[in-house]
């Protein structure tokens, strides 16, 4: 490695390649390298590659709005004070001067109003909240739906989810802090939730607000969560996240040249790291723009948290927003033993079903998984329609999720629609099991028949909308065979397990009821299920179409307009649709 | 004994006068008169031209309310017992100035809510309307301006009435018209409608007379000087400016939550689209790829 080699001719011109002066950016990478060594490292990482589409850099929203949000957030630290000790407020907001406030809500105040740039960076912290929580979910869709989770990505899946939770808490906590009446009232709330669970609630509750609400203690208890332990987590999850995307390598789109065993795309330097970066100044623009411009969470018009206040249209952040809708739609059950109440109607809908959803969120790949029975390595997506009941399983949890989320605003449907609030509360409470249950149907038929098209157009070629006559008379829309790239794109997906090898398979003497339980299930995921052509078939409608443009043969040489399409006739110059 | 008692004899000669109980009568028909006209209340001023407005507002009614409301305001039922128009007698002067001056009354359909919308009667008829219903039983009268002007305070003292008021507002009344005066729902249909836009005299009357679904606000529960307070707190946010840009309807977190979804990653995933559709090339021209 030491050996001299600057003399070593490396061209055939006439002079010895020597190393010319070496740059400055040279001595100062090799001066690090040599303390540090990571070239090596990064001659392998600067050059990896990563395949380019749209959908893939969804997370990248999410990880850019967090970053925006260290930035805004550590802004604010500087200012804010978490403490509920109270003081009269002296600031420069009139409507509430001398008024006796925490000192969380008057330096929510000062931050608003008395500090330079205060006001632009709470509302670009909090709009970034909402971005950021609000693309983990895209990001989780676009994930479910493309089956990049399964084999060997389950576990990061698993980081994604808790990314999203904690996410949720970290948003929760921060919507609580600058003590105003929304963010009492959610506290309030939170509290209700807590003492909703039964025998250890009430304990709980004291445990978390030092003593009976509103204490005043919880501010600075949800402040240290916020600005430290939640974070703290996020980011090492995000770590954690990021690690295994560079491990695993980044999942493809199926096209001629990709396989399971490679990544085509470009590689980080410089072109990722451009299109990256470049994206997060566009994050941190957007933020910018919508905090410079669309008032959030105006604690000045909400006035000091007080318990005896509250406001119409207290809502949460919108990613609570469907529990409180389950919430708002629950009828008010509750029993009572020996003297304790249970409130059913907080219970389940608050404490119960979130948990419930996060569970099944979790256990979607391994569900999957042991349906399947797949546990094969998986790099190559799959297009949504080609997983008709996976796509339809998301779509029906989507549509619970919408439901839910829009009976959370049932107020504000009702006034600015003018309904009346009890009758979407009744259509809710029937929709949200009736609605998941069609839209599970609708969209299995819908990817269905869009496999059947991919079919016909793997077979019969696509539609031209050019309609032509024959010499017999008859008319018939003329269809052109795909390019070898687009069939290549089609037909690269597994075949399906049928119906009678389902039934048959495994060890048909197992009769537990898991085994059964599973087959079953097995056959339902598979129903009706389209398989792709089978080379016999494909290679069979190609004689099809030789055999016809025989018979057509007569038409060559009297070609009129249009007929010039006919698929028969080169046209090189005259493309009839454009290249993609 | 007369040197001694000199100015009592004279002062007592001219109280044993001829004229002087006469004199006196006057002076205190005088006094009391102009003392009365003074002190007493405004409407009994023109006692006469009041007759002749009751008479005219019951015209009016007659065409306008008493389908609904019964020839006499004293409210028609229906046969199973509910109302086709409450009874009239003691709601007050305010409460006609309300909803006959906001266009609520007269109702244009039978609904969950007489919504606000253009007013049919003008400014005279409607004071007409109103003295009719006052002349049915003893209520609130209009409020003057003097009841919800802050016109006379120091500027100090308006300063701290805009703080109390603020308050007051945020306590009794966000619960259904929204922190920011916006509105909220109600149930079965009903809503708290908006108070943004709305006259001080309507608000004040509303808190009077607690119209609809709104609970009654008397004097002696919100005191004429607390709703005047409340009136100059709302007055205070509506003058300032919009501090965080767009409001977006102040309605609290929902539609923030549209904004965040519709226009952020709206756009965000639109220039991801972009930057995805914008690759690397060598050449200038754009490959067909």
């Amino acid at each position: 490695m030491s050996s001299d080699t600057s003399k070593v001719a490396s061209s055939n011109g006439k002079t010895a390649a020597t190393p010319s002066k070496p740059s400055k950016g040279g001595i100062v990478a090799n001066w690090a390298d040599e303390r540090l060594g990571l070239a090596g490292m990064m001659k392998k990482n600067l050059r990896k590659v990563f395949p380019d589409h749209w959908s893939f850099m969804l997370g990248e929203i999410a990880l850019w709005s967090f970053v925006v949000l260290l930035i805004s957030g550590v802004f604010l630290t500087l200012w804010f004070k978490p403490t509920m000790a109270e003081i009269v407020y002296n600031g420069s907001y009139d409507q509430f001067r001398g008024m006796y406030v925490t000192e969380a809500f008057a330096s929510s105040l000062d931050i608003s109003f008395d500090i330079r740039g205060g006001l632009l960076m709470r509302q670009m912290h909090h709009w970034a909240a909402m971005l950021f929580i609000a693309s983990m979910m895209i990001h989780l869709l676009r994930v479910y739906f493309t089956g990049a989770f399964r084999k060997p990505r389950e576990l990061n899946w698993v980081i994604g989810c808790l990314l999203l939770i904690l996410g949720t808490l970290e948003g929760f906590t921060g919507y609580s802090l600058p003590d105003d009446l929304l963010s009492g009232t959610g506290v309030r709330a939170a509290d209700g939730f807590i003492k909703a669970i039964p025998v250890v609630g009430s304990y709980l509750s004291f445990l978390i607000f030092g003593g009976e609400f509103p204490g005043d203690d919880i501010i600075t208890r949800f402040y240290i969560a916020h600005v430290l332990l939640l974070p703290g987590l996020l980011l090492a999850l995000i770590a954690a996240h990021m690690l295994l995307l560079v491990y695993h390598k980044h999942t493809q789109w199926a096209g001629p040249g990709r396989t399971e065993g490679n990544v085509v795309g470009f590689p980080m330097l410089p072109v990722y790291a451009a299109k990256a970066g470049g994206f997060f100044f566009i994050v941190f623009g957007v933020s910018a723009l919508m905090g410079g411009l669309m008032t959030i969470n105006p604690v000045w018009k909400m006035g000091p948290y007080d318990p005896t206040k509250v406001t119409a249209g207290s809502q949460p952040d919108w990613y609570m927003g469907w529990p409180d809708g389950a919430l708002r739609i629950m009828p008010g059950w509750e029993s009572e033993f020996w003297g304790h109440t249970i409130p059913w109607n907080v219970f389940l809908p608050i404490i119960v079903l979130p948990g419930l959803m996060f569970t099944i969120l979790l256990l979607l790949p391994f569900l999957e998984a042991w349906i399947t029975g797949d546990k094969r390595e998986h790099h190559l997506l799959d297009r949504p329609r080609n997983a008709p009941t996976r796509t339809a399983l998301m779509v029906s949890l989507m549509t619970f999720y919408g439901l839910m989320w829009a009976a959370g605003g049932n107020d504000i449907i009702a006034i600015k629609l003018h309904l009346s609030i009890n009758q979407i509360t009744y259509a809710m409470r029937v929709l949200v099991f009736v609605g998941p249950a069609i839209a599970f149907f609708i969209t299995r038929r819908w990817c269905i028949s869009l496999q059947r098209h991919d079919n016909d157009v793997l077979l019969h070629g696509y539609e031209t909308g050019i309609i032509m006559r024959s010499p017999e008379g008859a008319y018939a829309e003329k269809h052109l065979p795909i390019g070898e790239d687009e069939a290549y794109a089609l037909t690269a997906r597994d075949r399906e397990p049928d119906l009678e090898t389902i039934e048959t398979e495994g060890d048909p003497s197992d009769d537990g009821r898991a085994a059964k339980l599973r087959r079953k299930l097995r056959a339902l995921w598979y129903a009706d299920n389209v398989q792709k052509p089978t080379v016999t078939e494909l290679e069979a409608s190609h004689h099809h179409d030789e055999a016809e443009h025989e018979l057509a043969g007569a038409l060559d040489g009297h070609a009129v307009d249009g007929h010039q399409f006919d698929g028969m006739h080169p046209v090189d110059d005259e493309p009839l649709r454009d290249k993609h | 004994m007369r040197l001694l008692n000199r100015s009592a004899g004279r002062l007592s000669r001219h109280r044993r006068g001829k004229v002087a109980g006469l004199v006196l009568l006057l002076l205190g028909l005088v006094l009391s008169g102009s003392l009365y006209a003074a002190l007493s209340p405004a409407t009994a001023e023109n006692t006469d031209t009041t007759a002749a407005e009751v008479e005219k507002g019951r015209e009016l009614f007659l065409v306008g309310c008493a389908f609904c409301h019964g020839e006499n305001g004293e409210g028609v039922s229906t046969l199973n017992g509910n109302q086709i128009g409450p009874s009239l007698v003691g709601v007050g002067a305010a409460a006609v100035d309300f909803q006959v001056g906001t266009g609520r009354m007269p109702m244009s359909q039978p609904g969950a809510q007489a919504p606000r919308k253009d007013v049919v009667y003008n400014q005279e008829e409607i004071d007409q309307l109103a003295a009719f219903v006052a002349s049915l039983g003893p209520g609130p009268a209009i409020p003057t301006e003097a009841d919800y002007s802050t016109a006379d305070l120091t500027e100090e003292e308006r300063e701290a009435a805009i703080v109390r008021g603020g308050q007051i507002f945020l306590t009794n009344c966000t619960a259904c018209h929204n922190f920011d005066g916006s509105g909220g729902a109600m149930p079965r249909g009903g809503y708290a409608p908006t108070i943004r836009g709305v006259d001080a005299k309507h608000i004040y009357e509303a808190m009077l007379t607690g119209p609809q679904q709104m609970p009654n606000f008397a004097n002696g529960n919100i005191t004429p000087e607390m709703k005047r307070d409340v009136i100059a707190y709302l007055e205070a946010t509506e003058e300032q400016p919009s501090y965080g840009g767009f409001g977006l309807g102040a309605l609290g977190p929902v539609s923030e939550g549209m904004f965040a979804w519709l226009l952020g990653i709206g756009s965000l995933v639109g220039f991801a689209i972009w930057i995805a559709a914008h690759t690397t090339r060598s050449k200038k021209e754009k490959v067909e790829a």
